[in-house]
């Protein structure tokens, strides 16, 4: 009893998660209404503006498929390009989402309830345009296959040692474990939704997906060990999944590439640049949809100084690495360091610097943390700040390593830059897809987080007879 | 409204979290085993209510991460040991730290798989056609409604009794769920 009486405490001197205290009923309402209603004329603009991008994007590939991928700006010292520029970019995007599902889930933050569910829509959507970045510049698009362990009449088997073939397993258990984790989030609110629904298609697609949940106390409990084992294996995955991607690099000898503080620096930057992407999101999505009562300024508070954090940690890593690249004695480390801040990419380097280490310096002040302009711009600007990170250490490491005679300039190409373009549209049809038919904040989770939801919780006059019952 | 035909058991509704977790108490203590409590979200203190044990997808997930983690590793080491050597950078066939990652992988992706398809086993899903269906009232289960069910195929199960039962625990209303 004396547990149940300081969760009680607890949660009355914390503000509350979700302002106004609506009722079980409400939340339903709200949530589901927007689902329900007709689609809306800035959604359908939206949606056109995404759309004519996903086109691009389709274009894109089709010419690269026919042509190859000579026509990327990608040249001799510089075999990958924007391609893993933009795979470690939207890798990273995805993370935010697992971060709040996983992590926060099992280190009990109740707030993740209102954000959960469309960070990991975001995740989902932004791994789906990572996969196609590597997938894409193998080349034979055709003869990927051959990345997965199938028995073949060559009697060939892929390359274990190589942190490429790492990815692939990385990736692609990322992919399904987020997916996973998302659906069986989602049944519960799918069965809301299917018995709200008045029309027949409607009843019928939500009851294929619903399963024919029941909310029965017997399925709750398989189903609450169920979320807490995808929280607990997702914890550890979204942590490795950067480290993976991060030993394509330091597993090399480039100079610049070749540091053990690889995977953690990758993590902090994935999150840095998820977190800005959820605030992005969510900005918006509160502001069209008028979710301000669930996703509520205290939410975009925690989330920038998640931000400041883990923009700190990143700088960290910048400064360690300059220190190491000094400290080393190595002299092609030193070099490709101070080219980095001095050579011909110090636009790039700088622009890095700005957006990762100075921009996020605002949320030390509650009054900028508050400000939705700036949240807005600071968030927008730490995304084009990571892709820059990623930027500056695969193009000013390969374009200029071990051989003077081997140096270039690389520039992208209309390809490479419409290739980039597009896949923000294959996000954005997706993600807009997703807030039209889905439930975009988690329904059961919210009713599950407010004070009557707690069947300890009693209006003041029925305080002593609770007691007597079963104390 | 419940439908025609034969009675397939009996529907209670209770108006908040804390009046079905007294309830749940009542029916158990009453010698109920065939029945459920029905709530939007789940409420933590039920199992002990309702007299459950844990559930055992933990020993499921647990064997399932084993069986990935080792799998994975066995089949690199076979398929570059035996099925297929290959010297890449000078390194050992057996090059086994360089298996970490991918058996990682591969037990996180079948632990979770299991997760998430042993609890729908375990909770005999999916099923589209269950007796609480019949009844309009049980929309509600899924938005506001609280809810206990118990089942006809409860022994020596006497629908006036547990309608009885049911409302002296003090249900809102109270149904017999009937059906095909």
């Amino acid at each position: 009893m004396s547990s149940q009486i300081n969760h009680t405490v607890a949660a009355a001197s914390e503000p509350p998660l979700i302002l106004g205290n609506p009722t079980f009923g409400a939340v339903s309402e709200r949530i589901s209404a927007i689902t329900e209603r007709k689609t809306t004329r800035a959604w359908y603009i939206a949606f056109g503006v995404a759309l004519s991008l996903l086109g691009l994007f389709v274009i894109m590939v089709g010419y690269l498929v026919y042509e190859g991928i000579g026509i990327w700006g990608v040249n001799v010292p510089t075999g990958w390009g924007w391609a893993i520029i933009n795979f470690v970019w939207w890798v990273g995007i995805g993370h935010a989402g697992t971060l709040i599902s996983a992590i926060l889930f099992l280190l009990r933050q109740r707030w993740r309830t209102s954000i959960n569910r469309f960070a990991e829509a975001m995740t989902l959507f932004a791994v789906i345009c990572a996969l196609m970045f590597p997938a894409l510049h193998v080349g034979r698009v055709w003869l990927a296959y051959y990345m997965f362990p199938l028995p073949n009449q060559m009697g060939m088997w892929p390359n274990w040692r190589s942190p490429l073939l790492w990815d692939v397993f990385a990736v692609s258990t990322y992919f399904t474990v987020s997916l996973l984790f998302w659906y069986v989030g989602l049944v519960p609110d799918l069965a809301t939704m299917r018995d709200r629904a008045t029309s027949r298609l409607r009843k019928f697609v939500l009851g294929i997906f619903s399963l024919g949940w029941r909310g029965g106390n017997r399925q709750w409990r398989h189903y609450e060990l169920a979320y807490l084992l995808l929280a607990g294996l997702s914890t550890p995955l979204v942590l490795s999944v950067h480290s993976v991607v991060s030993t394509d690099f330091c597993v090399s000898l480039m100079p610049g590439w070749h540091t053990t503080i690889f995977p953690p620096y990758f993590v902090a930057g994935a999150i840095f640049s998820g977190f800005a992407m959820v605030v992005t999101l969510s900005i918006i999505a509160r502001k069209i949809f008028g979710l301000t009562d669930f996703i509520t300024a205290r939410h975009l508070d925690i989330m920038s100084k998640v931000m400041l954090v883990t923009g700190m940690m990143v700088a960290y890593a910048y400064t360690i690495e300059f220190f190491t690249a000094w400290y080393s004695g190595n002299l092609y480390e030193r070099f490709v360091f101070l080219n980095r801040a001095t050579g011909p990419y110090a636009w790039g380097y700088w622009t890095m610097i700005f957006c990762n280490i100075v921009v996020p310096q605002a949320f030390w002040f509650k009054r900028l943390r508050q400000s939705i302009p700036v949240l807005f711009i600071a968030s927008i600007l730490i995304n084009v700040g990571m892709w820059f990170e990623r930027f500056v250490i695969v193009i000013t490491s390969l374009t200029q390593d071990f051989l003077p005679a081997s140096w270039d300039y690389y520039k992208p190409t209309m390809f490479d830059i419409g290739l980039f373009a597009g896949s923000f549209g294959l996000f954005f049809t997706l993600f807009l897809l997703f807030i039209r038919f889905l439930p975009m904040i988690a329904m059961a989770e919210v009713k599950g987080v407010l004070p009557q939801a707690d069947p300890h919780h009693h209006g003041p006059a029925q305080k002593e007879t609770a007691a007597g019952v079963h104390g | 409204m419940s439908g025609s035909g034969r009675i397939l058991g009996i529907l209670g509704q209770f108006d908040g979290p804390g009046a079905l977790m007294r309830a749940a108490y009542g029916v158990r203590d009453a010698g109920y085993k065939h029945f459920d409590c029905h709530s939007p979200f789940p409420i933590h203190g039920m199992d002990e209510a309702m007299g459950m044990r844990r559930s055992p997808l933990g020993w499921l997930v647990g064997l399932s991460a084993i069986v990935g983690v080792g799998g994975a590793f066995l089949l690199q080491w076979w398929a570059s040991t035996i099925a297929y050597p290959f010297v890449i950078g000078g390194k050992p066939y057996f090059s086994f730290q360089a298996y970490v990652p991918i058996s990682f992988g591969v037990g996180v992706l079948l632990s979770a798989i299991t997760a998430v398809f042993g609890m729908f086993h375990l909770n005999r899903l999916p099923r589209l056609h269950h007796p609480v269906f019949y009844s309009d009232r049980f929309r509600a289960a899924s938005n506001d409604g609280f809810f206990v069910s118990i089942e006809a195929n409860e022994p020596n199960f006497d629908p006036a009794q547990a309608e009885e039962l049911l409302r002296r625990l003090g249900a809102i209303h109270v149904e017999l769920l009937r059906g095909e």
